[in-house]
């Protein structure tokens, strides 16, 4: 496998920290501090109450498939096809779009319990993954 | 109260280019051979053009189409963002600056090398980090690269709720390409499709096979807007605006609007519908057919709810019934849509949508009065109705 086939995300200001987080093996949502509502994808301001303050929870990583996609064509490279695509919806209610491992492409089904691991590429890349939850097997 | 701009503006002229998978001419040759069709088409001047429209994915800027038209003096040039969801926004940039008397004769346009040149869906990179950057991010590193793959997560759920089946959308696809086979331009000409064909068609992005997909296209489209009146003393039968209105809603991402709480809906388009209805002083009821956006046969049938023509879950029940077809209760792309005649990024539906009005359809069904356009479907979006003067 290719060291650095993964298109990397860019660091800015409004993500760059969410990725540092998944670096250190978390799977973090963040948190407006002046209402305490989560959000994901991050982003600068609080829709809600419009405080520009924020720090972050780390997730529990488990959650269920909210719906999901089976990927076939086109290829690309370093990705093992099918490639399985999930929209998680996480325990602490925000969803996140990931991808699920350790499970056949026909054993994908919603609604199903998932839970979080960290992929490591060869190139220390590090990002959120899930796969079927323990005790979920059939 | 009525809308300052219903029924000021219309569409007085559409251009066209050949369609093809390899033009072997630069997209500003496109633009302009579309630009200069379209004021053919209607019998005016392109000397006398002083608005241009585009896309933000156009790379053929306005005042370069407009050295090449000969245009006289720009009074406005815009361009609109997401993709194929500008379509319908470029006619409202026109019919705003028409009805209030900044321009008189704005032209609208796109034209692409879709399928030689610059591909959709090739993945999205960049150096300067944006926004847009930062969102695509999301979903980049996990192998979502392509509109097929994020269309495919709303699909896979909508169908899952409703019990749509896999030939529920082939019957879309279908009656697109039957379509088709009426229009010369249509790339699949001479190609019709059956059940069989479909199903057996590759598997792409569960649950969209291949027939799902439009095409990728070499071409261009324009269509000049200019006001009702004016349209007049032009060659062609005036497709007067009824209503144009663009459309998006809260949480609205740009292809993954995943995290609100619609997962089954399109509640961008079902906005796009409450204002052009209102603006239009139409319903449902009141329209004959439609150019729904195709970019996947999923999104015709959402559509189908999204703008009335039956309750939530009930599209899959409207396409079984044939309601798409000719006789059916609302043809839909009669030119074969951005399925089966060329995706020009919606601007082709637009076309047929003025074709529909005047009557010269190459599968006109009988008593088409007002006609229904959409942009496009899962991006910040918009509608338009048109119908005779
Ligand atoms: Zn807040």
């Amino acid at each position: 496998m290719a060291p650095s086939f993964r298109m990397k995300p860019p660091m800015g200001e409004d993500n760059g920290w969410w990725w540092q987080a998944a670096a250190e093996g978390k799977l973090a949502i963040q948190r407006c501090t002046g209402c305490n509502t989560l959000r994901h994808p991050p982003r600068p301001m609080c829709g809600e109450c419009h405080s520009m303050e924020w720090d972050s929870v780390v997730s529990s990583g488990r959650g269920t498939l909210s719906s999901f996609t089976v990927l076939h064509h086109p290829q690309f490279p370093g990705f093992d096809y099918p490639l399985i695509i999930i929209l998680v919806e996480l325990e602490e209610g925000t969803r996140f779009t990931s991808q699920l491992v350790n499970c056949a492409p026909e054993q994908v089904a919603f609604d199903m319990p998932v839970e979080m691991l960290i992929q490591e590429d060869p190139d220390g890349f590090r990002l959120p993954v899930f796969q079927p939850a323990e005790g979920s097997h059939q | 109260m009525t809308s300052p701009l219903h029924n000021k503006a219309a569409i007085a002229g559409i251009g066209l280019t050949g369609f093809s998978k390899k033009s072997g001419v630069s997209e500003l040759a496109l633009a302009a051979q579309c630009v200069k069709a379209a004021c053919d088409d209607a019998g005016l001047d392109p000397g006398k053009i002083d608005g241009l429209v585009s896309y933000t994915l156009d790379s053929s800027d306005e005042i370069e189409v407009a050295r090449a038209v000969g245009a006289g003096d720009l009074k406005l040039f815009s361009k609109i963002n997401y993709g194929g969801g500008a379509a319908v926004g470029t006619i409202l940039q026109a019919v705003m600056a028409v009805a209030t008397g900044v321009a008189e004769n704005v032209v609208c346009y796109r034209a692409m090398n879709g399928r030689s040149g610059q591909r959709m869906g090739q993945g999205v990179s960049g150096n300067i980090i944006s926004s847009d950057l930062i969102h695509w991010s999301w979903y980049m590193p996990y192998g979502m690269l392509t509109p097929g793959s994020w269309i495919a997560m709303i699909a896979n759920k909508y169908m899952h709720r409703y019990g749509v089946t896999a030939e529920d959308l082939g019957r879309v696809a279908i009656s697109q390409r039957h379509y088709a086979q009426s229009n010369p331009r249509s790339f699949f000409h001479g190609k019709p499709l059956t059940m069989e064909d479909y199903l057996a068609s590759k598997m792409i992005a569960e649950p969209l096979r291949l027939y799902d997909f439009c095409q990728e296209t070499d071409g261009g489209c324009a269509i000049l807007i200019t006001s009702t009146e004016h349209a007049r003393d032009l060659k062609q039968k005036p497709a007067v605006i009824r209503g144009v209105v663009q459309a998006s809603t809260r949480g609205q991402e740009q292809m993954t609007s995943y995290y609100r709480d619609e997962l089954d809906s399109l509640p961008e388009m079902e906005l796009a519908a409450r204002l052009v209805y209102e603006q239009s002083g139409l319903g449902p009821d009141d329209i004959q057919a439609a150019c729904l956006y195709d970019a996947f046969t999923s999104e015709v049938i959402m559509q189908l709810e999204s703008f009335g023509f039956c309750g939530p879950g009930e599209g899959k029940d409207l396409v079984r019934e044939g309601a798409l077809d000719i006789n059916g209760r609302l043809p839909n792309n009669t030119h074969g849509g951005l399925l089966s005649e060329a995706y020009i990024h919606g601007m082709n539906n637009i076309a047929e949508g003025a074709r529909l009005v005047r009557g010269t359809s190459t599968s006109q069904p009988s008593n088409v009065e007002h006609v229904l356009v959409s942009s496009g479907v899962g991006v910040p979006t918009g509608a338009l109705i048109l119908g005779p003067d």
